[in-house]
This record gives structure tokens, C-alpha cells and sequence, in this order.
């Protein structure tokens, strides 16, 4: 691979790839996201090598392993391109009939093809599924095109042009004015504006500055952030490189998940063949700017995916988080200015730079634009990765898109924001996707997953679940975030075995006062968030719990109790 | 234990205080467990002191300070496996092994861990044995899983 | 260091830039209770008793005071219904694990703070870390340090370094309020140490 050492260059590699490309030679596109790797797509990855060999179709068909294509239930998930053949929970064994039928004989197998569960309609090509169809995949559109092991898959596309424009066109202030205009908000569960986030860290008084990726992703049940990295690096990277460019840092950092051998791996290539093309390291494209980037691995934590924790972590040391109002964008790693984003807003970055803030503002509401990657997960008929805009009705992202609430259970409650977030009845599921309709009503957007709970679920055990989880997970450092839990733990667990005692939730409002107040970081501040939320819209069957009955028919101690 | 493949780790990163954490993963990865000379020889040649690499061994679960079992099965715990009954698939494999998160049985067959949401959830509730993942698993699917391991 | 003025308690202070709003308030004779803070250590603000209102621009935040700088027209309450309240819950949450604690009985008094609040679990140590911060910071030892997290934290010290260091030390003895430490050092010591008049080598 050549160094590219000009915007000028980068072009007349693109059209030398383009050139090289046959549009009608087949390839089969699979998906190798976590959720289809564990139904088993890795026999099936292996199968269609293994048939192809067989029948020596190495040079006329390309076998790809790709990032994930969203609807993740109904994985392994397999396209077939030039035509876009989608076959939907595909097994080893299907492999030599999708060869010779689709990929050599291109007909259609009926039977591995969509069908509509109510409806019964069929569809064959993937932009004819309902599911993919009503969704706007600005980010995630490519994963099922792409490679995400070739940086020139991602050029063929229009990858780095974006960069290109920055550093060719565009002055860092201008690129920074870009993003304020577009009206950006973090990803990653704040909502706080890019820009201006951006802008602190711009103007704080030290030379050396620092970028970072916050791939953590520790939220139960977030897994977009993995969809769309380990399925796309480079559109995370381009958007890095630009914010660097935009900010004036020189080294960036990539804070990551260690479980997910995929991702490592994605993650590891891209940057090295970046390197390789000059799009990192000294004077990018010719401009003068230079810039790095290393990757550190969470290993395990949740409290690391605090901004404050995990800037100590990438220090070496044991993520600890310092207080909130230290603000990181001028205080962070070793006290230098450091800006912190999440994976999917990086990866807007280049969307807003390519195609201008007017456009990025077309979609949304007022206050929330753009699209917004959202997990479903839970009692839902499909556990999948949406990519929405802003503004799109919870119903809708439920029904039509998670297929409602399996077993003919009806939904009792949608959580958000995993354990500092909030819990919604399925009454206000007329609301729009909004952080701020969505702070309101006590259930903040988070990173964007969505966990469905029906009939059966008692929201008393769900509560007492999350924080049994924060207990392990809190530093420990301060009395309130620390003992807190651990009083609000009991008070729960005594109320699930039929324990509880009147005045038990006035405590817990007590402690929810103090903690919310007085914890040392923002974790601490929210771990009372899913309680009060719960208490806000059901507070009726926490008071039945201490009456010694769990509506829901799940707490065993009560059931016992209830001679039920 | 391979200790060219940990000198070699060592090595790598030798005097790059911030890269602790990630040679501990890295050594935990090839070892599966940190013993205590090793994480003294880490100290040396990351140039820490000893109390930070303990404290960093103990802050992780993720980190063992005793020997693991020749598999090792992690039980999901995220929030959509809760509700889709992973508390009952941890308790089957409780019973079968006979030991508890954190724990190694005696023969040093089998070590078990829950561990955070893996990120697959339509799978849940699901167990992980080394890298194999049991996806949608029930009660008493799990037996017959983990006969298959010696 | 240019000087900065705020408020605290109604009162005008003059502070220098940089200080705490606790080392501003103590120079001007404002007293606010502290429990994990010591003037020869680095402020900690681990067991927040020294939280106080802090009003900046209209909004109000609750700060330990022995950590946020003070500002430009800063405006502090040390005492508020809300203070108070936080106050008397940290109060009953270290009390369940150490209810006779010499120190904590005067400010149980004071705030109304009730020890029977909370079920008792006597693990006695209430992570104050004046022990691991003194070592760490005075000695330069790290022979105590912090081990695990949330629920499971403790002190721990590390035999290998205490075995050396820490039997003609124990100067962090006195400045546990709980005797947690003493009784942490007597268990590691029989464990994995003899004493030095003993003639034979530590036990590995």
C-alpha cells in the first residue's frame, strides 16, 4: 500500500479502486456480528469458504465476513450480492443449496427469505424487509456492503473524504463551527453538545490535547456501539481524526472492550492500514497535521466507562472517578485537556462534515437531530440494532421494528439507560425519541438501549437487580454511592422475600436525597435513578410488596406466602 | 505457564507505565491466572510500584490471583438475560459443578464467572464455556453442554 | 495568587486562588466538619461529611468542600435543612458498621443521628483511608492499600512490603477512628509474618 499524500491522491486512488471493481461479480456478504457469531455464523462463515473452494469459485466469488447487519434475531443473517439476496437464520447446512441456487443459478429459496410473521408477504431483497426499509441507516447502512477489514472497501464508498475536505477546505475553527451548527449531541448517554464540548477543550490553556473514542460500551444491553464499530472502524476513525484536526490534539486514544475478539481485531487493522495509507502518523494528506492514535481495553469494568474513571484507567492507573464539576475537557488524562465521545457520535462526525450541518438538521427534532442507533433487547420479539431519526415514536420503534412483546405477553414497562437510567409505563409510549421528552418523564435516553418488560416482570426485582449490580461495580471511595447501595440493596432484597416493612420506600427516597446529592462522581449521582423512576410511575407495587404480595407472579418468597 | 510467551509480553511494553493494565489482560489471556511472581516481575519491568499492580489485580474481576480451571464458564448476568431467566441458568450450573461465581471446583475442571452483557442479547440467556457460546439456552439443556468438556 | 472573594455563611471571605473552600473557611474561623480529611494528607473527599451547599450563578450544588475551589462570588452554606439531612445519613450509614466509634458519637449527637438506623454489619472499617493515604503519601511505602471495590473494598496490607516496614512504623495506628486497622494488622501479621526477634525469614 502506497502513502497518499494529498487530497488529490486520495481521489485518484478511490477511482483506481472503483475502477477495479466489477459490480456484477457476486459476493457473499456475512454477518459476523457478536449476536449472529454466537447463534453459530461462524460455521456457517467456514461453510461457504469451504463450498467455494470446493467448487473452485475462489476468483469469481468473494466471501466476506462483515460487520452487523441489525436484525440480529433473525441471524445468522446472509446476503447475497450483486441482487441483495437476504437469507435469514441460515445454518451450515443450507450452504451448498445458497451456492448453487443463488450465487451460481441466482434463484430465490423461498423458505430462507423474509416472511412477514402477520402478513405472511415474503421478501427477497433486503431493502424490501419491512425492517430495514422503514429504518434511515445514515451510519449503519454500510455494514452489510463493506469489509470492515479493508480500508479500501471503505474508500469505494467515499471514506476519508470527508477528511480530505476538512483538512483541504476547511480551517480547524471551521470544522468545529460545523459540528455546533449541526447541533451534535454525545452518544453516549449525556446528550451534551459536541461542539461545545469540543470548543473547551479547543481553547484550554495547554499545548497537548487529547481525543478519545469511549468504545466501552459497559450499559447492559447496549450493543450498537459494538454493531457499528466492529462493523465499520474506519467511519469512527475518520470522524477522530477530523474532531482532532478540528480540536488541535495530537493523540488520540481508543478505549475498548477486551472480550470482543472481532472488534480487537477490526479495530487493530484499520489503524495499521491508516498507517499504511498515511491517513495517520506525520502531515495527513499533505496538510501539516499530525496524529496518532493507541488502544487501551476496559478488561472488565463498568465504572470505567465514566469519563473521569476511564481517562485513570488509560493513565495506568485503577479507574477511580474524580468529581463531576473537575471538568476532563480541561482536567484529564495526566491534567492535560481531554475531549471524550462516544463511538456513534464520532462516527456522525464525518456524515455532518460530508454532507453539511443544514443537512444533519433536516433530521430530528428541535433539540435532538440526526438519527440514533438504538438496542432492543428484553421481552421483544426481535433483539436487534435500529438506526432511527430522532423524533421517531417509541411505539413505532417497538412494534414495528421489535415486533412487539412475544408469548402474547403485553409490555408492561420500556427501560432505559441501563442502571442509571429510568423506567417508562407502556402508557407513555405515544412519546417521541428525544432526550429531552425522554429526561422529562425520568427515563434519560442513555446510550439508546431499549429494555422491554411484560406482564410478568416485577419491577421490584428489576430495581433490587440493578443495584445488586452497582455493588460490585461502585469504586467504593464515597459513603454515599457505597453504603447507599448497599442500604438500598437490603431494603429490597428484604422486600422481594417478603421482608419489607412499612416505611421502607421513605428510606429509600431518603437515601435516594443524600446519594443523588452528595456521591463523589456522576455514577454515584444516578444510581438511584431507575428506583425513583420505578417509585414515580409504580409505586403501587412496591407498596404491595411490603403488604406481602408481588403482583406480577414472580417474586418466589411472596408466591410462597400468598399459598398461590 | 509460558514464561517465554510473559517475558515476551513484558518485554514489549517494558517502561510504559500506562500499558499496565493492558499487560495484565494480556498476561491474564495467556495464563489465565496472575501469580504473585509474576505480578512482581510486572511491577519491575512496567517500573510500578507493586502495591498499584495488586491493587489494579484485585479492582478487576476479570484478573485471577489463583489458578483457573482447565474451562472456563461465564454465565451472562446483563439486564435482558435477567429477565429472560438467567438466574436460574446460574443456579443449574451451580448445582452441576458444585461451585460459585469466583470459584474453581477441586479437580480444576471447571472455573465459573458471570459476566456483563456480552453484547449478544438476542442469544439470552446464554452461557460461554472457553470461547463457545451456548446461545438461548434452558435448565435443562445445560447437563448434556457441559458433559462434553473434560 | 490573586485574590478571590466569596461568601460563606452570610460572611465575606478573602481567599487565595487555589485554596479549598474548607482551608477558606478555616482561615476565617468557619469551622465545617470533616471526618476523612487530615492537614498533613491530600484532601480525599471520600465520606462527604464535609459536603456544603455551594451557589454559583443562581444554581446550588453540594460540594465537599474539602475539594472545590473556591471562586469569584461564591456563595457557601455550611449548615442548610439539606446539609443536615446529608449529614446525619452518612452518619447512621458508618454507624452500622461501627457504632462505637469514639468519633462518630459527638457528631451523632449533634446531627440526631440514630445508630440502630440501619441493620448492623460490624466490618468496622468505614474507608476514611487515612491509613492507605499516610502510608502511601507521608511514609511513601504503600504497605496498606485499597483491594477490590463497592461492596467488597478493604483495607489490605501487602505482606510483603509490612513484613519490612511496618513493625517499627505504625504510625498510622492512632489515626484510625474504628481500630479496623489494628485489628487488619494483627490477622496479616499472624498469617504471613513472625515477629523480627524471631530469628527466621518471613513466610513466603
Amino acid at each position: 500500500m502506497t502513502r497518499i499524500n494529498s487530497a488529490a491522491e486520495l481521489e485518484e486512488l478511490r477511482q483506481g479502486i472503483l475502477s477495479k471493481k466489477d459490480p456484477d461479480k457476486p459476493s457473499i456478504a456475512i454477518c459476523a456480528g457478536l449476536s449472529c457469531l454466537g447463534l453459530g455464523n461462524g460455521a456457517v462463515i467456514n461453510a461457504f469458504k469451504e463450498e467455494i473452494r470446493k467448487q473452485s469459485l475462489e476468483a469469481k466469488v468473494d466471501v466476506i465476513a462483515t460487520g452487523c447487519h441489525g436484525f440480529c434475531e433473525k441471524g445468522p443473517i446472509v446476503v447475497i450480492n450483486p441482487e441483495e439476496i437476504c437469507y435469514l437464520q441460515v445454518t451450515p447446512e443450507d450452504v451448498p443449496e445458497i451456492v448453487s441456487q443463488t450465487v451460481i443459478g441466482k434463484k430465490v429459496i423461498d423458505r430462507l427469505i423474509y416472511t412477514d410473521p402477520k402478513s405472511g408477504e415474503k421478501a427477497a431483497l433486503m431493502s424490501e424487509i419491512p425492517f430495514y426499509k422503514k429504518q434511515m441507516r445514515v451510519l449503519m447502512g454500510n455494514n452489510a456492503k463493506i469489509n470492515p477489514k479493508s480500508i479500501d472497501d471503505y474508500l469505494a464508498i467515499g471514506g476519508y473524504s470527508a477528511l480530505a475536505k476538512a483538512l483541504n477546505e476547511m480551517s480547524p475553527v471551521q470544522v468545529l463551527e460545523e459540528v455546533t451548527k449541526a447541533n451534535l449531541r454525545g452518544r453516549g448517554g449525556g446528550g451534551f453538545p459536541a461542539g461545545r464540548k469540543w470548543e473547551t477543550t479547543r481553547n484550554a490553556p495547554n499545548e497537548t490535547k487529547y481525543v478519545i473514542v469511549n468504545a466501552h460500551e459497559g450499559e447492559p444491553g447496549a450493543f450498537m456501539d459494538r454493531a457499528l464499530f466492529q462493523g465499520n472502524p474506519h467511519s469512527v476513525l475518520e470522524g477522530l481524526i477530523i474532531g482532532a484536526y478540528a480540536i488541535g490534539s495530537q493523540q488520540g486514544f481508543i478505549y475498548t472492550r477486551h472480550d470482543t475478539p472481532e472488534l480487537r481485531k477490526n479495530v487493530d487493522i484499520a489503524l495499521a492500514q491508516a498507517e499504511e495509507y498515511g491517513l495517520l502518523g506525520e502531515n495527513i494528506l499533505g496538510s501539516g497535521f499530525s496524529f496518532k492514535v493507541e488502544v487501551h481495553f476496559d478488561v472488565g469494568i463498568f465504572v470505567s466507562g465514566e469519563s473521569s474513571a476511564l481517562m485513570r484507567s488509560i493513565e495506568g492507573k485503577a479507574p477511580e472517578p474524580k468529581p463531576k464539576y473537575i471538568r476532563t475537557s480541561v482536567h484529564g488524562i495526566w491534567d492535560r485537556p481531554s475531549n471524550l465521545n462516544n463511538v456513534e457520535t464520532w462516527a456522525n462526525v464525518p456524515q455532518i462534515i460530508g454532507k453539511g450541518s443544514e443537512w444533519y438538521n433536516s433530521i430530528g427534532t428541535e433539540k435532538s437531530k440526526g438519527t440514533k442507533l438504538i438496542s432492543l433487547s428484553g421481552h421483544v420479539c426481535n433483539s436487534t440494532v435500529v438506526e432511527v431519526p430522532m423524533g421517531t415514536s417509541l411505539k413505532e420503534i417497538v412494534y414495528d421494528f421489535g415486533g412487539g412483546i412475544p408469548n402474547g405477553k403485553k409490555l408492561k414497562a420500556i427501560h432505559f439507560g441501563g442502571p442509571m437510567g429510568g423506567t417508562i409505563p407502556e402508557s407513555l409510549i405515544d412519546n417521541p425519541l428525544d432526550f429531552d421528552v425522554l429526561s422529562k418523564l425520568g427515563a434519560s435516553m442513555g446510550a439508546g438501549d431499549m429494555l422491554m418488560m411484560d406482564e410478568g416482570t416485577c419491577l421490584v426485582e428489576v430495581a433490587r437487580f440493578f443495584l445488586d449490580f452497582l455493588s460490585g461495580e461502585s469504586c467504593g471511595k464515597c459513603v454515599p454511592c457505597r453504603e447507599g447501595i448497599r442500604q438500598m440493596l437490603n431494603i429490597l432484597t428484604n422486600m422481594t422475600k417478603g421482608k419489607g416493612k412499612a416505611g421502607d420506600i421513605e428510606l429509600m427516597e431518603e437515601l435516594a436525597e443524600v446519594i443523588g446529592a452528595a456521591a463523589l462522581c456522576s455514577l454515584g449521582r444516578s444510581v438511584q435513578n431507575p428506583l425513583l423512576s420505578m417509585l414515580k410511575y409504580f409505586r403501587d407495587e412496591f407498596e404491595a410488596h411490603i403488604e406481602k404480595r408481588c403482583p406480577a407472579h414472580s417474586c418466589k418468597a411472596l408466591i410462597a406466602l400468598e399459598g398461590v | 505457564m509460558d514464561n517465554d510467551a510473559i517475558e515476551q509480553i513484558l518485554n514489549k511494553y517494558q517502561g510504559q507505565s500506562r500499558q499496565l493494565i493492558r499487560v495484565m489482560m494480556e498476561i491474564q489471556e495467556e495464563n489465565h491466572w496472575l501469580p504473585r511472581e509474576v505480578m512482581m516481575k510486572i511491577s519491575e519491568k512496567l517500573e510500578v510500584p507493586f502495591s498499584r499492580v495488586l491493587r489494579i489485580a484485585t479492582y478487576y474481576k476479570t484478573f485471577s490471583l489463583t489458578p483457573k480451571g482447565r474451562h472456563e464458564i461465564h454465565v451472562c448476568t446483563g439486564t435482558a438475560c435477567h429477565i429472560r431467566g438467567a438466574q436460574s441458568v446460574l443456579e443449574t450450573v451451580q448445582d452441576l459443578t458444585g461451585i460459585k461465581p469466583g470459584e474453581t471446583d477441586a479437580e480444576h475442571k471447571f472455573s465459573l464467572e458471570t459476566v456483563n452483557c456480552q453484547g449478544c442479547c438476542t442469544c439470552g440467556p446464554m452461557l460461554k464455556v472457553d470461547e463457545k457460546t451456548h446461545s438461548r439456552i434452558s435448565s435443562n439443556e445445560i447437563a448434556d453442554a457441559l458433559k462434553k468438556y473434560d | 495568587m490573586s485574590e478571590i472573594k466569596l461568601q460563606i455563611d452570610g460572611k465575606e471571605v478573602t481567599a487565595r486562588e487555589g485554596m479549598t473552600v474548607l482551608e477558606a473557611a478555616q482561615q476565617a474561623g468557619i469551622s465545617i466538619p470533616t471526618l476523612c480529611h487530615h492537614k498533613q494528607l491530600d484532601p480525599y473527599g471520600g465520606c462527604r461529611f464535609c459536603t456544603v451547599e455551594a451557589e454559583v450563578r443562581g444554581w446550588t450544588n453540594y460540594v465537599a468542600a474539602c475539594l472545590y475551589p473556591v471562586a469569584k462570588d461564591l456563595i457557601v452554606r455550611t449548615r442548610s435543612e439539606k446539609v443536615d439531612r446529608i449529614r446525619k445519613m452518612i452518619l447512621e450509614l458508618l454507624l452500622a458498621h461501627a457504632p462505637d466509634a469514639f468519633e462518630l458519637q459527638d457528631l451523632a449527637k449533634e446531627y440526631g443521628a440514630n445508630k440502630d438506623r440501619f441493620e448492623k454489619d460490624p466490618s468496622f472499617c468505614v474507608h476514611c483511608g487515612l491509613c492507605v493515604r499516610y502510608c502511601a503519601e507521608v511514609k511513601k511505602k504503600n504497605a496498606i492499600v485499597f483491594v477490590d471495590k463497592g461492596k467488597t473494598r478493604e483495607i489490605s496490607f501487602i505482606p510483603e512490603i509490612s513484613a519490612k516496614e511496618c513493625w517499627n512504623c505504625k504510625e498510622c495506628f492512632p489515626l484510625c477512628p474504628t481500630e479496623a486497622l489494628q485489628a487488619a494488622f494483627v490477622l496479616v501479621k499472624a498469617f504471613t509474618f513472625p515477629s523480627p526477634s524471631l530469628e527466621s525469614t518471613p513466610a513466603e
